[in-house]
């Protein structure tokens, strides 16, 4: 993998080795300016306008058709030789690898757990763990662990695999666009020899397998477009469904594949209003074009997100660490689960130790511990709030208003059932304080009243009083477990006991808030259900918990992966990493080693592509305006001039686009956010410099017109570039590959006097 | 040349010729302006008591008129300063205390005129749609229609009645949307004319006016700016124009509507710093250097400080971060609790925190490792950047130290103490290297007030950081100070700057307390340029975030459509007169059945004519595509982007993009008629529909008018049947 020479520099155009295709006969030399004006537009006008540009082929220096073959051949073996050199090191976890081969292992095992993003991403990682031979028996507790006997190679060899097909997807994306060889081989090296993207696809993460399906979906889109004019042909349905499946795997991996499901949506819509305004296609011909989109861009994808969940949730059967972020019901599904094939109490009885679980989605368990309010926010009472792991200060005792009913073992007591519309104190079994509320406002929710736990061993006053009622009932009416939704209200300013969803702040361990609701609304917010019941008094019976439908467990998840997505919010006085830092390669991330005697991967781009990238954006930018307002002010260009603009203006602005679309949201969101963000982007901006930088040395080389010349000047331009960028990637391999030994300041570093910004960390 | 000075010709021709002023005079809007006074300005200082964010304006217009310094994070300063301009007028002296809601105000407060400049700007709104309707080619009836819609809408009355900044903003919306659309529609020959150029300029003014009394004008700023793009790149394609000329029009454009709202922008805040130069209560907000540069408050203290820092140097340092709060590097001679609550061990050193309070403990001396004194020596040696030195704290002489132990509350950092030598193999490591972080060169002197400094522990590299948390009882809720060793970049919980110094003379501890309790009094003041101030003051606006966010009238943006909420403003301390912010339901109805209507019969259009079909004449469409893209545009983009906003809404935020909507109703109106109203019976059924409607509207204003304006007051069973819609807040006083 050494020196890869630029296998094709521009060789003499050969016009007749082009497949021949209606309009694209003899044009394709850089020297023959008149060659190709005026041709389509004697025939027909109505079809030039919206669908002609596609059809021409037109560039003016085209390889030999055996060329490509070759060229493909050589991305590809860069691409999977430099992404799976040294694949084994470090044999330790690396960064997140912790998270997601524990969920690798969690599938394996079967066991539940709960994740912001959706499954498919980790359930390929398990899936590629366990034809590897790995048993999910690794507990991946934290980066560094060594693997020791454990089979990692699979996993990562997986991922990496993905990585590598990277390459050639954006080789091929580009070569559609720009019909340019260098173009898309400019594109491929890019590419190759970032250092950023070698270390992101060798390890166990989510962002290969991401990218894989972004790059499949924009390269099946292109491709896509290109059948245009051969609409209903096999092709073209191959590759419309294609886009469909690759947005369905890039929803199933992250939700960050929004944006490319963004970006076919806005490429889909403007083919569609190019379709409308052809007069020459009947109604009845554009519905079925857009039948055929809503089928395979929308139901398609939509059906298979779905039957990923379907997968998910199939094999995940065993209890696990993510239980308590779901309803009563969804649990009961669970083989392990407390309330799997659940034999409890059936009624609530006084003297009962219960947890009780908020309707809300996502909603928590009401809990305290000894930690008080902190001053300033209401009373400085204990705390209350909803917490969504099973623990053991989510135990409430239930006794009666008046007389502390005692320890429920004691058998002379008779059990005395709690009844709809009884007054009722709750008491916390681990601190013995009662539920209380009060006209304090609550913490976040100010117009609320704040809940606290108070008294001492169970004496309070009578704040701590709760009419317990149940939807539905009438008074008089026995409580059941699981299936009551009961409804506390406080008897002294007849608030409803509710949780509102907000996430308290450090003070709160960041649980959730429970507060006392004035305004008397019928909401999941305000409605709870008795979940763990236990009184040795009262014979167990087994209940079979209402099941959930399959869309009502979706519905679920969903809702609690946005909840937990929004709860990553950066901490206060938390350095973190801010979305005009990416571009500019700021600041990396240690994925293996701080000190000098470690192991050392550092995640950076190489910052020579990446400010190259950089650069060409602004130079993009400067190219299409200059272009657009030439075409504007009508003034004549030369056909290869006018196929140049053609390139920028329609393919670089779908890259554009899509490097915008993956890029600008990330300024608007609140969650913490890390470098590896970047890379969906990094892949668009790296397809815009490929072409950017070919349509600028075509267009340099036109100037020069001796046809000599300009081959040379555009030979050279490109070499120059490609030994650029496998020079700085001979520099910078080490970031990837591993630093062992002294750190960059040190002149004895194997990276002495590369750390050019002060802010990198190697 | 000689085309580039015809245009320079071209473009300065109207200084040519004599200046004719041609007095046209339009009965309609002088009516409706008439109308607009009236109905704004009656009665306008009744309630003479406090009305609702007139007690947070209103302390506003209190600073200013004591010329005292204040930070507000929802605004720049125009708004404020136009009703100070209010104030100021009426010869308000300041005195006022703006505590509470309803508060009667005392004989001092010139509330006419406070209220004056709002009232104006809200009733100059009518004749402003008016002209608007005019200028988008719709008919002088719907353009009455229009005026007469803003004139009876009850929740734009309320909120330019009170010393309140939505009506300005409104005015000055309105104004760059007239004045843009005013210079669109002059003719191509007219370029570089008089009213061109005063069109042009008068946008821009206008916009940024907008932009200085809110943010929210913003919105409307770039909905113009985007216009005025697409409009342009129709001018790129006239290929009658040369290129010279084409560059003048763009160089134009880009003077009037980009380079002069900035400019105003900044001036804004030139005239507010100019008018506040005393020291007030948001001072601590500000940095040490800003506040030194007002009258009283630091300045009183740091006036005459020695500028340079120098060995023997006594100082106060400052965290730059300064939240949570501003606070002093500050030890004391309590140590470190051997064993934290949760069973990890300390260093058991002299503790060093953060301390929000001056002290006298928060005085620490600046020493060279290689001397003993820890005076200032003559001539004193100045500190650089990158030389190292010890700190010494003054009470109790201790050397500032960091090791590798655990901080107490942020494990992953180190601990920092003041060294107490126990014997125990656990060397003293207490040099630090000074960098200062906003140097202009690697041999900058360490400067006081000025220089930012980061103290990197020369051993492990680690750098002094507050880091935010407060520590238990034992450390008496101070802040904790670590050494922080993966310091990744620059944040501002790792800078420091000196803000009080002097140089140390006293040889001896004894003196050296005397000295250290004895306040600084030296040579030199500095100051700071303009350009630093409104910089760290805009920063501060932006980034200042309010903590108390939840109000008892907040709403969400989705009740504002439908209007599910209002905000009750004042109630008469003994009667049931009241005022509350309500709309006019029937106009907002009917302004978002026309949004509506506009879009559904825009996107039918818009997709009969891709395929060749035209219902309506090219240059109808032309009208009804701009229109819309003014009209519902500008309901988009003032009100849209409140759906992502975190901060608390009100109802009065949606006034901006209601005011556009209404414009859209004649709009609708007219062109149903026009075009959809195909027989002369439909038309004149249509007509007679638009009168029964609109009298409607008339009769809703009336229905809400004691509401509105505070009088008369209603009886219980009047109140009750005001009561619309369940989810308003009408108060009913107990009998």
């Amino acid at each position: 993998m050494r020196a890869p020479r630029p296998a094709h520099p521009p060789r003499t155009p050969s016009p007749g080795l082009r497949r021949a295709r209606p309009g694209a006969a003899g044009h394709t030399a850089l020297r023959m300016p008149a060659a190709g004006r005026g041709r389509a537009e004697p025939g027909l006008p109505r079809q030039r306008e919206s669908r002609a540009p596609r059809r021409l082929p037109a560039h003016p220096a085209a390889p030999p058709a055996a060329a490509r073959p070759a060229a493909l051949a050589l991305v590809i073996l860069l691409s999977f030789a430099s992404r799976f050199h040294r694949l084994a090191e470090p044999p330790h976890v690396c960064w997140d690898e912790t998270h997601f081969g524990k969920m690798g292992s969690y599938y394996i095992n079967r066991t539940f757990f709960f994740d912001v993003h959706p499954p498919l991403g980790k359930m390929l990682i398990g899936l590629a763990g366990y034809l590897s031979g790995y048993d999910g028996t690794f507990p991946f507790q934290k980066p560094g662990d060594r693997y020791e006997q454990h089979n990692y190679v699979g996993m990562r060899g997986f991922c990496a695999f993905l990585g590598s097909c990277l390459v050639p997807l954006a080789y091929l994306t580009v070569l559609e666009l720009s019909k340019s060889l260098p173009a898309a081989l400019l594109t491929a090296f890019i590419l190759i020899f970032d250092t950023g993207c070698i270390t992101l696809s060798q390890y166990i993460l989510l962002d290969p397998i991401l990218m894989f399906f972004l790059m499949g979906a924009v390269l099946s889109m292109v491709k896509c477009n290109s059948c245009a004019d051969r609409p209903f042909s096999a092709s073209w349905w191959f590759w419309m469904s294609l886009t469909g499946v690759n947005l369905a795997g890039a929803m199933g991996v992250k939700f960050v594949g929004l944006f490319v499901v963004l970006l076919v949506g806005l490429n889909t819509m403007y083919d569609l209003w190019d379709l409308l305004g052809n007069l020459s296609l009947s109604l009845v011909m554009f519905g079925k074009h857009l039948l055929a989109r809503v089928l395979c861009l929308i139901l398609l994808p939509l059906a298979l997100y779905t039957a990923m969940f379907a997968v998910h949730f199939t094999v995940l059967n065993k209890s696990g660490p993510g239980d308590g972020f779901f309803s009563s019901a969804f649990q009961s599904q669970l083989i392990g689960n407390n309330l799997h094939n659940i034999s409890v109490p059936e009624h609530v009885a006084y003297g009962s130790v219960v947890t009780m679980k908020n309707l809300r989605m996502a909603g928590g368990y009401l809990h305290s511990h000894w930690h008080l309010y902190p001053e300033g926010i209401g009373a400085r009472q204990q705390q209350v709030t909803a917490y969504l792991h099973k623990d053991l200060n989510n135990l409430w005792i239930i006794k009666k208003h008046d007389s502390d009913t005692a320890d429920p073992s004691d058998p002379s007591i008779p059990v005395e059932f709690v009844r709809h519309g009884d007054i009722i104190r709750l008491e916390h079994k681990e601190t013995s304080r009662n539920l209380h509320s009060h006209q304090h406002e609550a913490p976040l929710t100010r117009k609320h009243f704040q809940v606290t736990a108070y008294g001492i061993n169970g004496t309070g006053d009578s704040n701590d009083f709760w009419r317990i009622e149940v939807v539905g009932r009438q008074a008089g009416k026995l409580i059941r477990v699981l299936r009551g939704q009961v409804r506390l209200t406080h008897v002294a300013t007849g608030c409803m006991l509710g949780s509102s969803g907000k996430i308290l702040p450090k003070w709160g361990w960041e649980q959730l808030e429970v507060t006392c609701t004035p305004y008397l609304k019928e909401t999941p917010n305000s409605l709870w259900n008795f979940e763990d019941h236990i009184n040795p008094k009262l014979p167990n019976i087994s209940l079979d918990v209402l099941k959930p439908s399959f869309a009502e467990i979706l519905l679920e998840s969903h809702m609690v992966m946005i909840q937990g997505n929004t709860a990553l919010k950066p901490k206060d006085n938390e350095v973190t990493s801010k979305p005009w830092h990416w571009p500019i390669n700021y600041q990396g991330l240690r994925f293996s080693g701080v000190n000098e005697t470690d192991y050392r991967v550092y995640l950076l781009g190489n910052p020579v592509i990446w400010w190259l990238n950089l650069v060409t954006i602004g130079l993009y930018l400067l190219i299409t305006v200059s272009a657009a307002v030439a075409l504007k002010r009508g003034v004549q260009l030369t056909s290869e001039l006018k196929d140049l603009s053609r390139v920028v203006l329609r393919g670089g602005g779908q890259i554009m686009l899509g490097w915008l679309l993956h890029y600008l949201p990330f300024f608007m969101m609140g969650r913490v956010l890390y470098f590896h963000h970047y890379f969906p982007a990094m892949l668009f901006s790296s397809m815009l410099t490929g072409i950017t930088w070919d349509t600028l040395l075509k267009f340099c080389a036109m100037f020069l017109s001796p046809s000599a010349t300009a081959r040379k000047v555009y030979g050279a331009g490109f070499l120059a570039l490609v030994l650029l960028i496998i020079y700085s990637f001979y520099l910078f391999h080490p970031l990837s590959y591993g630093i062992i030994g002294p750190m960059a300041s040190d002149p004895s570093s194997p990276m002495a006097g590369l750390r050019w910004m002060d802010s990198w960390e190697f | 040349m000689a085309r580039l000075g015809q245009t320079f010709d071209r473009m300065l021709g109207f200084l040519k010729e004599p200046v004719v002023v041609t007095v046209e005079i339009n009965m309609n809007v002088m009516v409706l302006t008439l109308m607009g006074l009236i109905s704004r300005l009656w009665g306008l200082s009744y309630p003479r008591a406090v009305v609702f964010d007139e007690v947070y304006y209103g302390q506003f217009v209190s600073l200013y008129m004591k010329r005292i310094f204040f930070v507000d994070d929802s605004g720049p300063p125009f708004g404020h300063m136009l009703l100070a301009l209010g104030g100021y007028l009426g010869g308000f002296d300041g005195n006022f205390l703006w505590n509470r809601i309803g508060a009667e105000y005392s004989m001092n407060v010139p509330v006419w005129s406070l209220r004056l400049l709002p009232a104006l700007a809200g009733a100059l709104c009518v004749p402003l749609a008016y002209q608007i309707l005019v200028e988008l080619q719709f008919s002088h009836c719907a353009a009455l229609g229009a005026a007469l819609l803003i004139l009876l809408e009850n929740s734009l009355i309320t909120q330019s009645r009170f010393m309140l900044l939505e009506s300005v903003l409104i005015f000055f919306i309105l104004l760059a949307v007239l004045s843009y659309l005013k210079f669109y529609n002059l003719k191509k020959h007219s370029s570089f004319s008089g009213s061109w150029w005063f069109w042009l300029l008068l946008t821009g003014v206008a916009c940024s006016c907008a932009v200085g009394v809110k943010y929210m004008g913003l919105f409307t700023y770039i909905l113009l700016l985007t216009t005025a793009g697409l409009h342009f790149w129709h001018v790129i394609g006239d290929q009658n124009l040369s290129n010279v000329s084409l560059m003048c029009h763009f160089l134009a454009r880009g003077l009037a509507l980009i380079i002069i709202p900035v400019a105003m922008y900044v001036s804004f805040f030139y005239v507010h710093l100019t008018l506040l130069y005393r020291s007030g209560p948001h001072d601590q907000i500000m940095t040490s250097a800003f506040q030194a540069s007002l009258e009283g408050g630091l300045a009183r203290i740091t006036q005459g400080q020695p500028l340079e820092v120098a060995y023997g140097s006594q100082v106060t340092l400052r965290n730059v971060l300064g939240k949570p709060m501003q606070c002093w590097l500050h030890s004391h001679t309590n140590t470190y609790p051997i064993r934290y609550e949760n069973g990890r061990g300390s260093s058991h050193q002299q503790q060093v925190t953060c301390y929000p309070f001056k002290d006298v403990n928060n005085w620490w001396i600046v020493k060279d490792p290689g001397m003993q004194q820890l005076v200032v020596s003559n001539p004193p040696r100045p500190v650089r950047h990158g030389h190292i030195v010890q700190l010494v704290h003054g009470i109790t002489t201790r050397y500032l130290n960091t090791h590798d132990v655990a901080a107490p509350l942020s494990p992953h950092s180190q601990e920092v103490s003041c060294y107490i030598d126990y014997n125990i193999s656990m060397p003293a490591q207490n040099l630090w290297r000074v960098e200062i972080v906003n140097r202009e060169s690697d041999t900058d002197v360490w400067k006081t007030i000025l220089s930012e400094v980061r103290f990197v522990h020369v051993n492990t590299s680690a750098v002094l950081k507050l880091s935010g948390a407060s520590l238990p009882e034992w450390g008496y809720r101070q802040l904790e100070v670590v050494g922080e060793k993966l310091s990744k970049g620059y944040h501002q919980s790792m800078v420091w700057n000196v803000e009080e110094h002097r140089y140390g003379k006293s040889l001896e501890q004894k003196e050296r307390e005397v000295e250290l309790h004895s306040p600084t009094q030296m040579d030199i003041s500095k100051n700071l340029s303009f350009m630093a101030k409104f910089t760290e003051l805009q920063w501060k606006i932006l980034t200042l975030k309010n903590e108390d966010t939840e109000h008892k009238y907040s709403s969400s943006a989705l009740d504002w459509i439908t209007m599910d909420t209002n905000i009750a403003y004042w109630l008469h301390p003994t009667s049931s007169a009241q005022i509350h912010l309500l709309g006019n339901v029937v106009t907002w109805a009917s302004a978002n059945v026309a949004a509506l209507i506009y879009t559904c019969l825009s996107l039918w259009y818009l997709i009969r004519r891709r395929r060749k079909i035209y219902d309506i004449p090219e240059d109808a469409w032309q009208l009804w595509v701009s229109a819309g893209g003014i009209c519902l545009g500008g309901w988009a983009v003032n009100y849209l982007p409140f759906f992502g906003m975190e901060k608390t809404l009100f109802l009065y935020h949606y006034l901006p993009a209601l005011t556009f909507q209404i414009l859209l109703i004649p709009i609708v109106l007219q062109h149903i008629s026009d075009h959809l109203c195909r027989s002369v019976l439909l038309k004149s059924m249509f007509t007679a529909l638009i009168v029964a409607w609109f009298s409607s509207v008339y009769f809703v204003y009336c229905t809400f008018s004691p509401v509105t304006y505070g009088e008369p007051s209603l009886s219980v069973t009047e109140l009750k049947d005001l009561r619309w819609k369940d989810s308003w807040n009408i108060l009913i006083r107990k009998q």
